[in-house]
């Protein structure tokens, strides 16, 4: 009889672990989750408010996708975890044995304590519940929204109300929009551009009270300033953090996150964590964070926790770090690390477009001039040069004269590297020359 | 400041109700055009329609007039020409009857000939049949005719044991020398002849005012169409994907609306290919244009052509305001209205001006499924050295250009950036993209339509040229008439016309270039297994959204490539180029490139230095 490994959280990280895990074995997989029953994707959620897409739209795989597969879905809640008689208990009284169990189940979004935080028109964004509560709560239109909290939630929960022609206040805490990742002048690109949207943006202010009125509904917020403002609806999106509520008083060491090691092992035997929900107690990468919410690591961690179930374990290794945004309309990628301010090896070049709205900065080693990251706005880059070039710790000039090879808008675009190199020249008295796209440049070894 | 805009933008508001407004009468108008006409069939305008026709035949105009005196047709007039054409066919019908009638009491062979002829025939218990026989009781006239046709009767040349056996073949002769009789004297009843007819006896005023009536429907369609597209510039906010609403409205969810939209456009087609006559008022309406273009009246197939090319141009603005944040969406869209209009619409017609074979350049084999038929091959050998020039060139077109072309920039050349059906797919279509079905199951019969219907052309045109060069009509029993009507009819008119376009609102823009279009599976063919044409996906920065799959067009799923760092090489992908419009995080690059294209799972986010998978699919 073949093992059962259960899996709890049908989310990016433990999907993409099942889906693995029936690729290198021949385990009887069990996903359990609450949240819906066929996976969906979370960063599509806003889309399906929006009107471009419906709900189905999101969902990745056709229903019958995980019979084939033969990956069991239970939708469901895990209450208690008994990790030494290796079953799980559901809210509903059953119980599933396991003999490998993940837990991959995700984030919710982070409460402070506000006054009134509980009212009715006082939501987060984090889940398929949520949305639903954002329909009920802007049914039949509302005036006014504040959004409380400058992060990547929180700016597409404002384009999600605007586009159905409701008035937007955004708060944030910094004077700088998502400031802790950004540098000045991105952030600044950014502002201007939600601006652009007629979004009420007010820096350096944090929500201090929500107000109800008698049927226990938001009426208005009090700002940190001493405003009050009227509105109909407020969005808490101040970050996220690791959902393990269920998990405390088990056996498993718990931090923020649950607890686990370069394996992905936690520290009880044939129990894993992998996801939002997962914490490094060191993390194998350096450069990384010990928790790390994007949906790119829970795919990777996913992947790599099926291989070390089913084949010889292997320390987790992301490789370099990449992610991507879109702001309204302008798109962000990054590749490498950049940093709101040089470190004191770096140094910074930064490129805008006259118009205000495409913007490069590469951040490179100011002594040997090695490429350690880029950040782009308005231009897409091809993320198998940059991460080729990290690894062959290429400088930056070499970049730079590249650029057009990891060039990957779509055709018929003007081309904006030859003033990006024009610029860094005059700045850096060189005479770089862009080079002619070559694929080559993508495919030789170093 | 805060006031101004908002006050500029109320009143951008109000002007796009305005177009809204303006469009819909227009719209509204061109509709009731349909059902403007007055009708009336005097001695006078018959005589006139006769002439216009060169039919100088007095027998033809006495008949005539003197059936629909009878009929009660003549000198009625008609506001309701779904009555009046009833009336018009029926009348028809009696004369062509009558004449027969009488011309074969005339010219035909009478029942007390054939009488005779039976008895003179049997001797001895045998059947004779000869042509003395023949002179024995017929006129010179007849027995000329009779020989022509039945000599392969006599008894010299074949042996009939009883009479029965004689008459059956007898018979069906003289029903054919009988119904040939006729034909000369009789009337045309078919849908181009009722058009023509009722388009001279039609005095409504449409056909008094055309210069009031065309401004009053093109016109304001216009005008209405382009004032809202140029308010969505500030109304739809910064450039950028404006895909806001599209699954809450019902012109766009397959609500009300969409179904509104679908009943007419299946009707128009229906109405278009088999019942042309009933857009007799339209089709005299755009008359003054095509005279100036061609020098000919207008037919059903310009009418159709300008409100193609007029459908295109109004809704290529919509795309040139909606995706004006992108340049490949632009020059695509504006190289394909340039080839309707240019090569589909106006060359055809000035070609016909310099008496040259009307001829669509772009129109490729086997998506021009009668290039190989006989009539057009003999009127394009018999026009001259131009003539050859199209014969050759169209052969070219198809075995040489297309193919190379696909090798080097995928399908998309043509079908996004050339071809009408595509065209009208891209830009009419464009709200309806994401309904195709982009399920497995739709893959499935997607392949198995598509190539069915290659296999088709194929077969129909392969039996057409053994025809044309051995002179047989039919290859392996099966009539090459027949299979050229049937594929014209299922293929040309059903498939392409009435579902290709009418379902748009309910299956998604390209129906007819995912499922129909043989040349789309020629291409396809190249593009899957020998072609630079892919779409790169970026690596490991696909958040599985669904975007691109939602708005791709010929149902693919896009995601289920790009989550996996695949590039996608699909026959049916048409290049619009939109996924990678919508993608939002900018995972897709149309590419045509020497580089070994990506079909495995992509190392960057999953093999990360670490393990290798092997590539087998999931
Ligand atoms: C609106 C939004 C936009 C985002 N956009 C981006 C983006 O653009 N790029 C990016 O990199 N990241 C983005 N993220 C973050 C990204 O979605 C998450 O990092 C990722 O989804 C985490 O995946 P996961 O599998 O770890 O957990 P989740 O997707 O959260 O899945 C966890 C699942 O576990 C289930 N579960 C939890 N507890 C239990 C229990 N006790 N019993 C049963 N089931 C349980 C829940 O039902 C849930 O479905 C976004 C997040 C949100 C909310
Ligand atoms: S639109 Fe882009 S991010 Fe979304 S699924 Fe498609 S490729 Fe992935």
């Amino acid at each position: 009889m073949s093992k059962k490994i259960v899996i709890i959280g049908n989310g990016i990280s433990g999907v993409t672990c099942a889906r693995y895990v029936r690729k290198y074995s021949d385990y009887e997989i069990t996903i359990i989750s609450y949240e819906t029953k066929y996976f969906f994707s979370r960063t599509a959620l806003m889309y399906v408010f929006m009107g471009h897409m419906k709900f189905e739209h999101t969902q990745p795989y056709e229903p019958w996708f995980w019979e084939k597969n033969r990956i069991n879905l239970i939708q469901g809640k895990v209450t208690t975890i008994k990790s030494n008689e290796k079953n799980v208990m559901l809210e509903d009284g059953k119980s599933i044995p396991f003999d490998k169990l993940v837990l991959a189940t995700g984030s919710k979004p982070n409460k402070f304590g506000w006054k009134g935080q509980d009212l009715k028109g006082v939501q987060g964004l984090y889940s398929y519940q949520d949305l639903q509560l954002l329909e009920e709560n802007t049914k039949g239109g509302i005036e006014r929204a504040v959004i409380v909290g400058g992060g990547l939630i929180g700016i597409e929960l404002a384009e999600m109300l605007l586009s159905r022609g409701y008035k937007v206040t955004f708060l944030v805490r910094e004077n700088l929009f998502w400031g802790n990742v950004l540098p000045k002048e991105e952030s600044e690109l950014i502002m201007r551009h939600i601006l652009v949207h007629h979004v009420d943006l007010q820096l350096e202010t944090e929500l201090k009270e929500i107000v109800g009125d008698e049927d226990g509904k938001v009426k208005s917020i009090i700002t940190s300033k001493g405003d009050e403002i009227r509105c109909q609806l407020v969005g808490l999106t101040a970050g996220v953090s690791p959902n393990i509520e269920f998990l405390k008083g088990s056996e498993i060491p718990l931090n923020r996150g649950v607890l686990i090691n370069e394996y992905l092992e936690t520290q009880v035997e044939d129990v894993f964590a992998i996801g939002d929900c997962a914490e490094f107690v060191q993390h194998p990468s350096s450069d990384r964070r010990n928790i790390e919410q994007v949906w790119y690591t829970g795919k990777i961690m996913g992947k790599t926790l099926a291989h070390n179930i089913c084949k010889k374990p292997q320390v987790y290794n992301p490789g370099n770090w990449f992610n991507s945004a879109k702001f309204f309309d302008i798109e962000y990628q990054t590749y490498g690390w950049i940093f709101p301010k040089p470190k004191e090896n770096e140094k910074h070049f930064y490129w805008e477009h006259s118009n205000g709205e495409i913007a490069v900065r590469f951040c490179y080693d100011k002594n040997d001039f090695t490429f350690i990251g880029i950040n782009t706005f308005g231009i897409r880059m091809r993320h198998q040069a940059f991460d080729k070039w990290l690894n062959e710790k290429r400088d930056v000039k070499y970049v730079l004269e590249n650029l057009a090879s990891a060039n990957f808008d779509p055709e018929f675009y003007k081309l904006h590297e030859p003033k990006i190199i024009e610029k860094f020249n005059i700045e850096n008295n060189t005479q770089l020359k862009l080079k002619k796209k070559s694929w080559k440049i993508l495919f030789n070894s170093k | 400041m805060e006031n101004f805009i908002q006050f500029q933008i109320n009143s951008m508001k109000l002007l796009n109700q305005i177009s809204v407004f303006i469009f819909l009468i227009g719209f509204l108008l061109f509709t009731s055009v349909i059902f403007l006409g007055k009708y009336e069939v005097t001695e006078k305008n018959v005589s006139e329609f006769l002439l216009e026709n060169d039919i100088k035949n007095d027998t033809i105009q006495n008949g005539f007039i003197s059936v629909i005196s009878k009929t009660g047709l003549k000198d009625k007039i008609y506001f309701n020409q779904f009555k009046f054409i009833g009336d018009l066919q029926f009348s028809i019908t009696q004369h062509n009857q009558l004449i027969s009638e009488k011309l074969i009491e005339k010219d035909g062979i009478v029942s007390e000939e054939i009488d005779q002829l039976y008895i003179a025939i049997q001797k001895e218990g045998k059947i004779n049949y000869s042509k003395e026989i023949l002179s024995q009781i017929f006129t010179e006239k007849k027995q000329k005719l009779l020989e022509e046709q039945t000599s392969w009767m006599f008894s010299s040349e074949k042996q009939y044991p009883d009479l029965a056996a004689f008459q059956k073949d007898f018979e069906t002769k003289i029903n054919e020398i009988n119904g040939n009789i006729g034909v000369a004297y009789r009337l045309k009843n078919d849908a181009y002849a009722l058009l023509n007819m009722t388009q001279s006896f039609n005095e409504g005023t449409v056909t008094k005012n055309k210069g009031l009536w065309l401004f009053l429907t093109f016109g304001l369609i216009t005008i209405g169409a382009f004032i809202y597209h140029l308010t969505n510039i500030k109304l739809l906010g910064p450039k950028g994907i404006k895909n806001n609403g599209i699954f809450q409205n019902a012109l766009t969810n397959r609500g009300w609306l969409a179904y509104l939209v679908f009943g007419y456009l299946v009707g128009f087609y229906i109405v278009l290919y088999f019942f042309p006559y009933y857009l007799n008022n339209l089709v005299t309406l755009v008359s003054p244009i095509s005279e100036s273009l061609s020098g000919n009246p207008a037919s059903h197939w310009f009418l159709y052509g300008l409100m193609y090319c007029f459908a295109m141009t109004l809704m290529a603005i919509r795309m040139f305001v909606k995706y004006r944040n992108n340049n490949y969406q632009i020059l695509r869209t504006s190289v394909v209205l340039f080839f309707q209009i240019a090569f589909a619409f106006l060359i055809p017609e000035i070609l016909v001006r310099f008496n040259m074979p009307y001829y669509d350049f772009k129109n490729a084999w086997p998506l021009d499924y009668d290039f190989f038929f006989d009539w057009n091959i003999n009127n394009l050998m018999s026009s001259g050295k131009v003539g050859i020039f199209m014969l050759v060139w169209g052969i070219v077109l198809t075995i040489i250009i297309v193919p190379i072309m696909v090798y080097f920039f995928g399908k998309r050349w043509y079908c996004s950036w050339v071809c009408g059906c595509g065209g009208l797919a891209e830009t009419l279509g464009d709200p309806y993209r994401q309904h195709s079905d982009k399920s497995l199951k739709a893959w499935k019969i997607e392949r198995w339509l598509i190539h069915g219907v290659l296999v088709f052309a194929i077969i129909m045109t392969g039996a057409t040229l053994y025809t044309f060069f051995s002179g047989a009509t039919s290859l392996f029993g099966i009539e090459t008439y027949t299979l050229q009507k049937s594929y014209g009819f299922l293929i040309g008119a059903v498939f392409s016309g009435v579902i290709g376009t009418g379902f748009y609102p309910v299956m998604g823009n390209r129906v007819w270039c995912r499922f129909g279009c043989p040349l789309a599976a020629y291409m396809g063919l190249v593009q899957r297994f020998k072609s630079k044409f892919r779409i790169t996906t970026n690596g490991g920065q696909c958040i599985s959204c669904g975007n691109c799959s939602t708005y791709c067009e010929q149902g693919i799923d896009v995601r289920a490539y790009a989550q996996k760092g695949e590039d996608i090489v699909r026959s049916s992908c048409v290049g619009c180029g939109i996924c990678s419009a919508v993608c939002p995080r900018g995972v897709l690059k149309l590419e045509n490139s020497n580089a070994p294209k990506k079909i495995d799972d992509n190392p960057l986010i999953f093999e990360n230095n670490m393990f290798k998978i092997n590539p087998s699919s999931e």
